[in-house]
């Protein structure tokens, strides 16, 4: 039985068509696993989230939880936890007030004993205990992402929503707390449907990826399936850092090549599945596919940034961009040339899109 | 000779916060200089003191060869990005990034060419006709940044200007940030608390914490030989791992070794090279991000990070033994926090 099941949900904000934020949305959360929906600003993501928790109506589709009907349960009924990108504390209350607020409410009435027990052990998992007695208004931003959590974990709900919790956090706080709530998801076993625009995010916290554009879902897969494998350019413009490469090529005989004639892989060993028989078509290559040396065509760096384990090139290739990356000790500077290698077996092939990426 | 000089600078505010504590450093011309630090560091303290924003409570400010320190901003020739856009809401999108080639009187014709050029490296070609309101955050934020682009002040002063896009714009912007400050050559400081930003972005980085200046240095000398624990832990991602525990003469000494220097070896497999040290442990935590995985090891002497390919064989649970390579280790003074040669 799964978690959660969404099927056909839509919903629009106003009669105009371009008013869709979610045309049509379908997937599903097993009962134990974290699901990452995935998707730059507007893509639906928050409206997604608030639907599911029942904050907003979908003007079509179903929602179940637990394999019950849930479409028009009222929030409350639904037992599911809400955890927002901006901690929203009653900043006066201390943290335990804060952490017991939730099993107070109507229709819960906890014996005493037992909201202790759940704030200690939220507050355990989380690493908050010292601070139990302190006034929210004195924590800082990861100490208040914390308590926001715990008060989600104290009611022990049948569903995390998370809404990009780590977005408004420094960079390396976000980094920690990425892992001590991986950590804690783990450990918990419980199902949860992360909300993130942090393709890193979504890669190592989610079990299995929804990459959403438009209110639509464009995949659904394991983090390596959507890395790897992706559905189209768009799904796999999403992913990966440095981005993927992405060159318009045709078929000249045994190669396929680019606009300028630059060949860069053998038809014989690139996988066309996606192409049929096409002459045309989009080829996608990961940066770490592509080899600085071995290939036919010269290229010129024109900007090596060092990435800590390793070197990204940007080079002037075929008419246009391209990334690699080389090993932290690779010699390259501005007007080193090279002559790049797409390793076949990586190399991916879409039809050629009809409306052309946008530049920048 | 420096073209931009902080000398023993310093700001306290009224309510007596120490922001800086006095800080040193010099920036060539043409340089990209990144302030690297948390929240509360004092980087953006000390780009407001340059811009002439804020006065510093002690200490000179050294630009062009000129003391500018107490200088109102207007007599500076300092070209500002902030995080929080602010554009003319009446101009278009075109007019907007012509503003401060207006005021400094080019020609009409030349102009619209500066403005052509630079909306077409930034992608805002189709909006150059639309008013501010009409344009998403992200698109606003970078025609904040063309207007500060199209003109050559004697340096550039940048907050977090890509704080408010996504994360899949923000490399592009870096890029083109770098490629435009390389073909300009313009002095550039610039104010983050992202460190891989800093390390894509600068010439030099400076590493603040608490109002005082950890480390000045290349990207690759403050990731490879950081001066201090701090820098070891907040450059990278993750930091450097730390292990306690050798003594050596007087003093407690912590080793730093990068996740990517961390070798994984089965438990029971055979021995690495003569002499390497190792730990055992478990595998606890399996971290995939595309290009490799982080693999998060609970040892006797605490949970080490290594960085290993993305096709790796160890999975999560797994008994595994860690190796070191002793030239990649860093000893640390464990009271004190630096660097030990």
């Amino acid at each position: 039985m799964s978690a959660l099941r969404v099927r056909g949900i839509v919903k629009r904000f106003g009669a105009h068509p371009a008013n869709v934020a979610l045309a049509g949305v379908d997937f599903d959360v097993g009962e134990r696993e974290r699901v990452v929906v995935l998707g730059p600003t507007g893509a639906g993501k928050t409206t997604l989230l608030r639907t599911i928790a029942g904050l907003e109506t979908p003007d079509a589709g179903t929602l179940e939880l637990g394999g019950v009907d849930a479409t028009a349960l009222a929030p409350s009924a639904r037992d599911v936890a809400l955890v927002f990108q901006n901690f929203s504390l009653y900043p006066h209350w201390s943290v335990r007030g804060n952490l017991e607020f939730p099993l107070r409410a109507p229709g819960r009435a906890l014996a005493p004993a037992e909201v202790r027990e759940r704030v200690q052990w939220a507050a355990a998992l989380l690493r908050i205990e010292k601070l139990l007695d302190r006034p929210a208004k004195h924590l800082s931003g990861g100490e208040m992402q914390r308590v926001a959590l715990g008060r989600a974990l104290v009611r022990r709900p049948k569903l995390f929503l998370m809404d990009e919790p780590l977005t408004n956090l420094d960079a390396k706080l976000r980094e920690a707390l990425r892992v001590e709530l991986l950590r804690l998801f783990q450990e918990l076993q419980v199902p949860v449907v992360w909300v993130t625009h942090d393709q890193a995010e979504a890669l190592s916290m989610g079990e299995r990826v929804v990459v959403l554009a438009a209110g639509r879902v464009l995949q659904v897969g394991t983090p390596r399936e959507v890395y790897l494998s992706p559905a189209s350019p768009a799904v796999a413009r999403q992913l990966g850092q440095p981005p993927i490469n992405l060159l318009a090529v045709e078929r000249r005989g045994d190669h396929w090549c680019a606009g300028d004639g630059a060949c860069l892989v053998r038809v014989a060993e690139v996988d066309a599945s996606r192409v049929g028989d096409a002459t045309r078509a989009r080829l996608g290559i990961r940066p770490e596919h592509v080899a600085p040396h071995g290939g036919e065509t010269q290229a010129e760096v024109a900007v090596v940034e060092d990435a800590g384990p390793h070197r990204v090139l940007l080079l002037h290739f075929a008419g246009g961009a391209l990334h690699v990356v080389v090993p932290r000790d690779f010699e390259a500077a501005p007007g080193t040339k090279l002559a790049p290698r797409f390793d076949p077996r990586h190399a991916l092939l879409w039809p050629e899109e009809l409306s052309p990426p946008r530049e920048g | 000779m420096a073209f931009l000089e902080l000398a023993a600078l310093a700001k306290t505010y009224p309510d007596g916060t120490r922001a800086v504590k006095g800080i040193d450093f010099a920036a060539a011309q043409g340089e990209f200089v990144v302030l690297l630090g948390p929240s509360g560091c004092g980087k953006t303290t000390t780009l407001r003191m340059v811009a002439g924003l804020e006065l510093p409570s002690a200490g000179t400010i050294r630009l062009a060869g000129a003391d500018v320190t107490a200088l109102p901003p207007s007599a500076r020739d300092v070209g500002f990005v902030f995080q929080f856009y602010a554009l003319y809401p009446h101009l278009t999108v075109a007019e907007n990034i012509a503003f401060p080639l207006a005021c400094a009187r080019m020609p009409k014709h030349a102009r619209d060419v500066a403005v052509a050029n630079i909306a077409r490296r930034l992608g805002l070609t189709g909006l150059l006709q639309k008013k501010p309101r009409e344009l998403s955050g992200g698109d606003q934020q970078r025609v904040a940044l063309g207007r500060a682009m199209v003109r050559r002040p004697a340096i550039w002063l940048m907050d977090e200007p890509l704080g408010t896009l996504d994360a899949d714009r923000r490399l592009a912007m870096c890029e083109f940030l770098r490629e435009q400050q390389l073909a300009a050559r313009v002095t550039t400081l610039y104010v983050t608390h992202d460190q891989e930003e800093a390390m894509r972005l600068a010439d030099r980085i400076v590493v603040m914490k608490d109002g005082m200046i950890e480390q000045v240095g290349t990207p690759l000398e403050v990731y490879d030989e950081p001066a201090t624990l701090f820098v070891a832990h907040f450059v990278g991602s993750p930091g450097m791992n730390f292990l306690e525990g050798e003594r050596v003469g007087a003093g407690a000494v912590t080793l730093g070794v990068r996740p990517e220097s961390v070798r994984v070896a089965a438990e029971e497999g055979p021995a690495g090279d003569g002499g390497t040290p190792a730990l055992k442990g478990e595998v606890v935590l399996d971290e995939y991000s595309g290009i490799a995985r982080c693999l998060h090891v609970r040892t006797d002497a605490g949970t080490l990070v290594a960085r290993v390919a993305a096709d790796a064989p160890t999975r999560l649970g797994a008994r595994v033994r860690l190796e070191f390579d002793p030239a990649r280790l860093r000893r640390f003074d464990r009271a004190s926090g630096r660097r030990l040669s």
